[in-house]
């Protein structure tokens, strides 16, 4: 009996500390911002209020709906480009390559990035793509281009290089572990059973990867879709995202009841990304 | 009918499989090895190139390099802002870091081990921050701060780092408790060891690794943090913080002399991270 009393305090310690905070620093201001997001702008800040003006403003301006919509095909674009970078790359590790120290160490190499300051990591290519910047004065000096261009830096595709860059290594580790859970038998047997390698490809292996694409195309896709460094230092005017509208909301046009409400739609679309891989996931795991 | 063509089909295939086989099999590999080869260029080229830089004598990033210099460097020590926000950045590292722990090894323990109601809610209002962007925790907790009356410093931008990194902990916690064998604490609790002793004696031990892992990612990943930092900091800034604002100003050889510094710390940490997973996995087949 006491032992009994002992331990349920202790697991409510356990489960004490970890739902006290969740509940302090994630539902609370979770609710905050929903309660903002019904508030009014007014001179000089903002009032108290219930209203959908702002969520309103967020679908029916053409400004923020073009924004919102820009922002869903650079996220989808980027997960994309990691996809095709990453699949033949794991695939390549998991079923090609014989040495296993090397297969450790080019796992590794994608992977290290990571470790590496974002931050650095968005404004190397700045620097690179810039009209003074390495790539232009390269090509310059090798004589292909006589003068700098400007096609490079501050536009989509510069955002889309830069996200894809840094945001690969997500994609990598789910399809990397998905393409190790698959037995090497059951290529061996499809093989026996006639089928070339490319079939072998399309009905054995890429199903069966399946839960890594999703896992990284969401995070991938959620992870670029919230980003305001990148766009900001590459992306240039026709390049802002959702997220950079949150900072300004919330910096030079002081709006917070539309920033939050901004940030409540980012929410929402996460959530419901997140849900959908989930039952993608599932699904694909009671289809076998 | 149909095992007619499938046998056809088998022969064919198998009669292919010889020698023209062989060289196409070749030919993939030698195309996935070029593709490899590009790949690690496209991930390594803008790391070397900030590197290459910050030892140019040139204040402008242009190619080709003008002289070697260690200039760049020289300013970096005596410019006192900077020091101040890498101090700010090891002070506000290191205490996300160690509440992230106090907090995400009990969160990690609770889902491994009981049930209860809302659990599934827990675990996902828990891992939301690996996929949430980082916009989102800081923006609401801002608003959180300002209705209730905080002032922002950099204890807010701890409590917001320690909330964003809690799924880092929780995961990697969690993926090494559920390769723990429970008869480990079964037997624990057989020789009459309390639970909290089981938890001292026999669980963290096993788990020593896979926190200092965790720990150790998640030092990294506050110390280089900005999405949150940018919402909860008041008057100090943080090193990542800081060069976002220089950056703001355009491209400098001075940013590339201190990303070369972090790329150069980040190198340490990896080797150390990956050393230690070298040792879990010894001591994992030793057991």
């Amino acid at each position: 009996m006491a032992a009994f009393s002992t331990r349920r305090l202790s697991s409510y310690m356990v489960l004490g500390i970890p739902i006290a905070w969740i509940i302090i620093f994630m539902l609370v201001p979770y609710g905050v911002l929903l309660t903002y997001s019904f508030w009014v702008k007014k001179y000089p800040l903002f009032v108290p209020a219930f209203q959908f003006g702002n969520y309103i403003t967020v679908f029916t301006d053409p400004q923020y709906l073009r924004v919102l919509l820009r922002t869903l095909k650079i996220s989808a674009l980027v997960s994309l480009a990691s996809l095709l970078l990453a699949y033949p790359f794991a695939y390549f590790l998991v079923f090609r390559l014989k040495n296993q120290s090397l297969r450790v160490w080019l796992y590794m190499a994608v992977i290290a990035p990571l470790w590496v300051s974002y931050l650095l990591r968005a404004y190397t290519w700045k620097s690179i793509l810039g009209t003074q910047g390495v790539l232009n004065s390269f090509l310059m000096s090798t004589g292909i281009t006589t003068e700098p261009s400007t096609i490079f830096l501050y536009n989509q595709s510069a955002m889309v290089v830069t996200l894809t860059y840094i945001f690969i290594p997500f994609m990598v580790m789910p399809i990397y572990a998905a393409l190790e859970k698959i037995p090497n038998n059951l290529s061996e047997a499809s093989a026996d059973l006639g089928m070339g390698p490319i079939r072998t490809f399309l009905r054995i292996t890429l199903p069966l990867s399946l839960p890594g694409i999703v896992a990284g195309f969401t995070l991938t896709f959620c992870l670029s879709f919230g980003d305001f460094i990148a766009p900001f230092l590459v992306g240039g005017p026709d390049g802002l995202l959702v997220a950079n509208v949150i900072v300004s909301q919330f910096g030079a046009a002081l709006n917070w009841p539309l920033g939050s409400a901004l940030s409540v739609v980012m929410l929402f679309i996460v959530l419901a990304i997140i849900t959908a891989s989930d039952r993608l996931e599932r699904f694909g795991q009671q289809g076998h | 009918m149909s095992t007619a063509s499938t046998d056809t089909a088998m022969i064919s295939t198998v009669s292919r499989a010889r020698k023209p086989g062989l060289v196409s099999r070749y030919a993939a590999d030698m195309a996935f090895m070029a593709f490899v080869a590009l790949l690690m260029a496209f991930l390594y080229v803008p790391i070397w190139v900030l590197i290459i830089f910050s030892f140019n004598d040139s204040r402008t990033l242009t190619w080709p390099l003008s002289g070697f210099t260690l200039d760049w460097y020289g300013t970096l020590f005596s410019n006192q802002d900077l020091l101040a926000a890498i101090g700010n950045s090891f002070y506000v590292a290191t205490s996300a870091t160690i509440l992230t722990l106090i907090v995400g090894i009990p969160a990690a323990m609770a889902i491994n081990k009981f049930q209860f109601p809302g659990k599934a809610l827990f675990r996902r209002l828990i891992l939301l921050p690996i996929t949430l962007p980082g916009i989102v925790t800081g923006i609401s907790m801002l608003n959180m701060f300002r209705l209730f009356g905080f002032n922002l410093s950099l204890e807010t931008v701890i409590l917001g780092h320690a909330t964003a990194l809690l799924s880092v902990v929780v995961t990697q916690v969690y993926s090494r408790l559920q390769r723990l064998p429970r008869s480990l604490d079964e037997a624990s609790a057989d020789l009459g060891a309390k639970g909290w002793q089981t938890f001292l004696y026999v669980t963290l031990p096993n788990l020593k690794t896979a926190i200092i892992g965790a720990a150790l990612l998640s030092f990294v990943l506050s110390f280089d943090e900005i999405p949150v930092t940018f919402f909860l900091t008041g008057r100090e800034n943080t090193l990542p913080m800081y060069i976002y604002s220089t950056m703001r100003r355009g491209v400098t050889p001075e940013i590339n002399a201190v990303g070369t510094l972090i790329v150069l710390a980040s190198l340490v940490l990896i080797v150390i991270s990956v050393i230690m997973s070298r040792e879990a996995n010894r001591s994992r087949q030793s057991l």
